[in-house]
């Protein structure tokens, strides 16, 4: 096992990455930009680094500085956490040609599972479910609506590079999709580099449900369950559960199947996830993408199999077995519920930067919190608005939704708005509650 | 005369208007960036823009005054 690990990313996930490195004995070292100086992880990390200005440009993005920063502390490994470089299949090289050890998969999988039109066509190749789409990227407005014709209305529109939910909308017309074509191309430039779009047929009814992937280092793919990621706004999740009330034992396990099926087809090594799409009306699911990372909701996982994924993580980056016994089947136990607190109108869903004056995490039986913040820091406009994660495990459903109901109501944040009014809504809304929502269900309880 | 002011913190991303310009009712003046999200401004009014307070690159505050539509 290396014995540190620089890592190159802020916040709540920061802070977790360092909690089981330091439990682990591997030395923590930390970047921070101005904005972030005062937040928990880099006084808890065993070496914190000042690397940049609060624009991610010059900081979390700038893959020279981070690298300079890993040879100037004798960083051994580099953990990106998730967004910012977690995905750059040319920091990942980088860090790779530098001789150190990069913890996730192999840039050429990362690269494959990057281009979402790529990665569609590769899956469908390997025997997963995709849904009708464009097999190349579509060059203009033109070009959109023929493939939409053929493919058939209502369809998504997306950056081919994209993520994050940036970018994308349906269109159920000629008229929408053009301008849908023309939002997704600025957009996709702007944030990804890349302009190239694809269509997709859009679900009016689906859940978001993601499988767990585990690539070890002797080059098998094992599942760790699904997670139900339906509650979103702005294509963004909001909350995750698992296991999903949606599926029933023989759905589980032709998707676990699939995920498998999508992992080797990439030779993918390390924690990764397959979302895709479940249609309500047929039950039936389809591809529709692989985050070749740590998920934000990876905590849901991590409760109910005891499994610490970055744990998992470490031991393949640096070649060995896993902790715990990946011939025997994973069974999970009870349930888990994640909430993620964001920093904004629990109305309209509008950031709320700002000091934070008071913060006090809810504790109890079921009850973990990874939160990025605490009182007397600041949340700025740079980065995203998630502020912590409120997560709780029960022996059923109806156990970790009651923790959870108590748990939010003793969460206390003062000197910013933040969404926890609406997860007090979420907990009591009949349709999460009965288990039976799709990705409307935020849109239903917020009408424009 | 009705003033148009920022919601929240934000960068100034773009700017969709010039000071003279006419616009409707439901226009997208500017748009700001916060936390990773893109959030238009509209006119509430139609008229023509007297006065523009922001450009590109700006940090707005909230209540921050962005333009003024005669």
């Amino acid at each position: 096992m290396f014995d540190s690990v620089l890592i190159a990313n802020r916040g709540e996930i920061a802070r977790r990455v360092i909690r089981t490195a330091r439990r682990m004995g591997i030395k923590a070292i930390a970047v921070y930009s101005d904005a972030d100086e005062s937040l928990p992880y880099v006084h808890e990390a065993d070496e914190a680094v000042y690397i940049g200005a609060s624009a991610p440009s010059q900081s979390y993005l700038d893959s020279t500085i981070l690298l300079d920063v890993a040879r100037k502390t004798h960083a051994a490994a580099v953990h990106p956490g998730y967004g910012f470089l977690a995905e750059s299949p040319g920091f990942a090289q980088a860090v790779l040609a530098t001789g150190l050890t990069w913890i996730g998969p192999a840039p050429e999988a990362i690269e494959q599972m990057g281009d979402k039109i790529r990665a569609r066509n590769l899956m469908a190749a390997a025997g997963v479910p995709v849904a009708p789409g464009s097999p190349a990227p579509v060059p203009d407005a033109d070009a959109a609506v023929a493939e939409a014709s053929r493919i058939g209305y209502p369809v998504m529109v997306k950056a081919a590079a994209g993520g994050g939910g940036i970018g994308m909308s349906a269109a159920a017309d000629e008229p929408a999709l053009r301008s849908a074509f023309d939002t997704a191309r600025s957009r996709a430039e702007r944030f990804f580099g890349s302009p190239e779009i694809l269509l997709e047929r859009f679900l009016p009814r689906a859940r978001h449900v993601e499988v767990q992937i585990l690539g070890l280092a002797d080059g098998r793919v094992l599942t760790l369950g699904e997670r139900e990621c339906s509650v979103q706004r702005r294509h963004q999740k909001v909350a995750e559960e698992t296991p999903s009330p949606a599926v029933s034992p023989a759905l589980r396990e032709r998707m676990l199947a699939s995920a498998i099926r999508a992992g080797e087809a990439v030779g993918y090594r390390g924690a990764g996830t397959v979302e895709c799409l479940l249609d309500v009306e047929t039950g039936e699911f389809v591809f529709l993408e692989m985050n070749a990372r740590l998920q934000v909701e990876h905590p849901v996982t991590e409760l109910v199999t005891g499994i610490d994924l970055v744990e998992q993580q470490f031991l393949i980056a640096a070649g060995e077995r896993v902790s715990f016994d990946a011939d025997a089947p994973v069974v999970p136990a009870g349930h888990a519920i994640e909430l993620r607190v964001y920093a904004e109108d629990p109305r309209r869903f509008l950031p709320s930067p700002g000091p934070i004056t008071a913060w006090d995490e809810p504790t109890g039986p079921g009850i973990r919190v990874d939160a990025g913040y605490a009182a007397g820091t600041t949340v700025t406009t740079f980065y995203d608005p998630l502020l912590a994660k409120l997560c709780a495990h029960g022996s059923t459903r109806d156990e970790a939704l009651a923790r959870l109901r108590v748990a939010v109501a003793d969460f206390r944040v003062e000197g910013l708005a933040t969404n926890l009014p609406f997860h007090a809504e979420l907990l009591d809304n009949p349709e999460f509650v009965s288990g039976e929502y799709d990705t409307g269900l935020v849109s239903r309880m917020r009408p424009a | 005369m009705a003033e148009v002011r920022a919601e929240m913190v934000a960068n100034v991303w773009r700017v969709l208007v010039a000071e003279g310009d006419h616009v409707d009712d439901g226009d997208t003046l500017v748009i700001l960036e916060s936390m990773k999200m893109e959030i238009p401004v509209l006119a509430e009014t139609s008229g023509t823009i007297a006065k523009l307070h922001v450009a590109e690159g700006d940090v707005v505050q909230e209540d921050d005054l962005i333009a003024v539509i005669d």
